[in-house]
């Protein structure tokens, strides 16, 4: 029976905010989910073309390719002192940073501390998928006790590598945040919360609030060797234990 | 005309950056370039321009980054150890074709070194102190007035060459107070555009700041961009002094604070009937080999002098070859050769 496609009403599509570029990341890597929040948040907010993206170095060194936005592409670890530099030559710009656990919590540690603590007024992301996707699969600062990992491989032993870094708690202790959450997408319904909170971060921005933190729980089952389902739910299962998700500090919600 | 004022070398390059528009200052203190940090932190505020104090020399650097690729004239200022760390920075703005001004109040080294005055970083500043092919422009100033010109100097070569700019000054002439002639405050809004700064893609696509690509051919595309860049540099921005050297048999070269003290000595072997005359680089680079060739032509000795065991004088060597004789001289760990001991050595060496 022919669909006569006259009388169907559009539900979704693509963010007007990405380009066409398809992504580098690999199946079932939950970087693409976050993309896409990205993008339907600057367009819900009606912000693209007044944001500047800040790329980091991992996976998502292409992040500059999937926005229509101007965009920087920054040395490893140093996207939070980047943003600060663009934010205050630009303040009435929209200006977030995308960073994985190695960018913002191993390499970038100062940097992501410091911008934290002066309150930029900047939405940070931060991936945490517990491992060096980009490199091959190398521990990271997130990487859970016993994790095997290609520079851990009879598994993360604390006693010489020490524990899994809780980052988003450390910047919850500071005074300036006004805004510290930690999300997951293993399901629907987390999907939905995390998009929430990431509107949140954009939205702090340009209410002047001061700095948001967006921590994601991700998958990366290419070199968890895991199928995306299993990836999953070892996020539900084992890495929230870990990681408890929720808002960390969420001032004059 | 300007506004005179007795200033030390540090307040000097800060004044002159802040008439020369500089939106946004990020730093780190260390000795012997405090009084710049200070300075910028009573000024830029009420300017309602940035000051921030990074809680490293590498967020600096960064900072400067984000400033610079967000389209405003941006500077920072260290010395010897913390230009170090900010090597990685400098390679991505030269690697990015940003404009910035980078400042470095050179101390002794290795290490921690001292505080004193030296010019051991010569290397680092010339030679590319960070990793790639690229080079910044360097500027050596020899007095306190020069250091405020050549900082106004060093915005728009930032801004006409899109790439980073470097004032190679020592804690002598940081530290050294001088009556200054400053120059009116430009008007930032009579500057040219920067249609690819990252400001927002209202209504074009979208810019794009970036020192990666992943294929061979387009990186081999962007380097051979950057040489043809540092190319035009060589052809339109040499910069140098000569002193009395018309009719020299012997010529010091030196540069910054030493080639104030080799044109005293300079004065001192002409009162013993010494032909002596100075060949001053200012920029250190581009470096002036040709201008430095045609006086080694006319002369039978070319004397380097230098706070560092030898770093200009392999430059000299590449542009005088064998045209002339060239002996060294220099002194180390913040020993700073005075007029009598850069005289002995002319005496020494125009025998």
């Amino acid at each position: 029976m022919p669909v006569d496609t006259a009388r169907m009403t559009k539900v979704f599509s693509r963010p007007q905010s990405l380009t066409e570029a398809r992504l580098t990341y690999c199946p079932g890597c939950h970087h693409g989910i976050i993309t896409r929040i990205i993008g339907q948040t600057l367009d819900e907010l009606g912000l693209t073309e007044r944001t500047i993206g800040i790329a980091p170095v991992g996976c998502a060194v292409f992040a500059y390719l999937w926005y229509r936005c101007d965009a920087l592409q920054v040395a490893h670890g140093r996207a939070s002192a980047v943003a600060t530099g663009v934010k205050r030559a630009r303040p009435d710009r929209i200006v977030f940073s995308y960073q994985g656990d190695g960018d913002f919590a191993s390499i970038g540690t100062a940097e992501s501390i410091h911008a934290a603590n002066r309150g930029e007024n900047i939405t940070v992301i931060f991936v945490n998928n517990q491992i060096y996707g980009m490199t091959g699969g190398e521990m990271a600062p997130t990487t859970l006790v016993d994790q095997r990992t290609t520079t851990t491989p009879e598994g993360r032993d604390p006693l010489l590598c020490g524990y899994p870094i809780r980052f988003s708690e450390l910047i919850a202790q500071l005074e300036a945040p006004v805004y510290v959450t930690r999300q997951a997408l293993y399901d629907t319904r987390h999907i939905m919360d995390c998009t929430k909170a990431i509107k949140k971060a954009f939205q702090n921005q340009v209410d002047g609030r001061g700095y948001s933190l967006v921590e994601v729980l991700a998958t990366c089952p290419t070199n968890w060797h895991m199928s995306p389902v299993q990836a999953n739910q070892h996020v539900a299962n084992t890495v929230t234990k870990v990681f408890p998700l929720g808002d960390l500090v969420n001032k004059g919600a | 005309m300007g506004e005179r004022r007795l200033l030390r070398g540090n307040e000097a390059i800060a004044e002159s950056a802040i008439r020369a528009g500089c939106q946004c200052y990020f730093a780190y203190p260390i000795t012997p370039q405090g009084e710049l940090v200070e300075y910028m932190a009573r000024h830029m505020p009420r300017l309602g321009r940035t000051f921030i104090q990074a809680e490293s020399e590498v967020a600096a650097i960064n900072m400067v980054y984000g400033a610079a690729g967000a389209g405003v004239r941006t500077m920072t200022s260290s010395s010897s150890p913390g230009i170090s760390l900010k090597q990685e920075g400098i390679s991505y703005l030269a690697g990015s074709n940003l404009p910035a001004v980078i400042v470095n109040v050179v101390r002794g080294g290795p290490g921690l070194g001292n505080i004193a005055p030296s010019q051991c970083d010569y290397f680092q500043a010339v030679k590319g102190g960070g990793h790639g092919d690229y080079h910044m422009i360097v500027l050596g100033p020899s007095t306190v007035p020069e250091a405020g010109e050549l900082t106004m100097l060093a915005f728009d070569l930032a801004d006409r060459y899109r790439t980073p700019v470097m004032i190679l000054a020592d804690g002598l002439l940081g530290q050294m107070m001088e009556p200054v002639e400053l120059p009116e405050p430009i008007d930032v809004s009579q500057l040219p555009p920067k249609p690819w700064a990252a400001t927002g893609a209202r209504g074009r696509e979208p810019n794009i700041i970036l020192s990666f690509d992943l294929g061979p051919e387009n990186l081999k595309k962007m380097n051979l961009d950057l040489q043809a860049k540092y190319d035009l540099i060589r052809k339109h921005e040499v910069r140098y002094e000569e002193t009395q050297t018309a009719d020299a048999e012997i010529i010091v070269v030196a540069y910054g604070t030493i080639a104030r003290i080799a044109k005293t000595a300079i004065d001192m072997a002409r009162a013993e009937g010494i032909r002596a005359g100075l060949f001053r680089p200012i920029t250190l680079w581009p470096y002036p080999y040709d201008a430095l060739r045609a006086v080694a032509d006319r002369v039978k000795t070319v004397l380097t002098v230098e706070m560092s065991a030898g770093q200009m004088w392999e430059d000299v060597r590449l542009a005088v070859a064998e045209r002339a004789k060239t002996p060294f001289y220099g002194e180390m760990g913040g020993i700073v050769p005075t007029p009598k001991g850069i005289l002995s050595e002319v005496k020494k060496h125009a025998r």
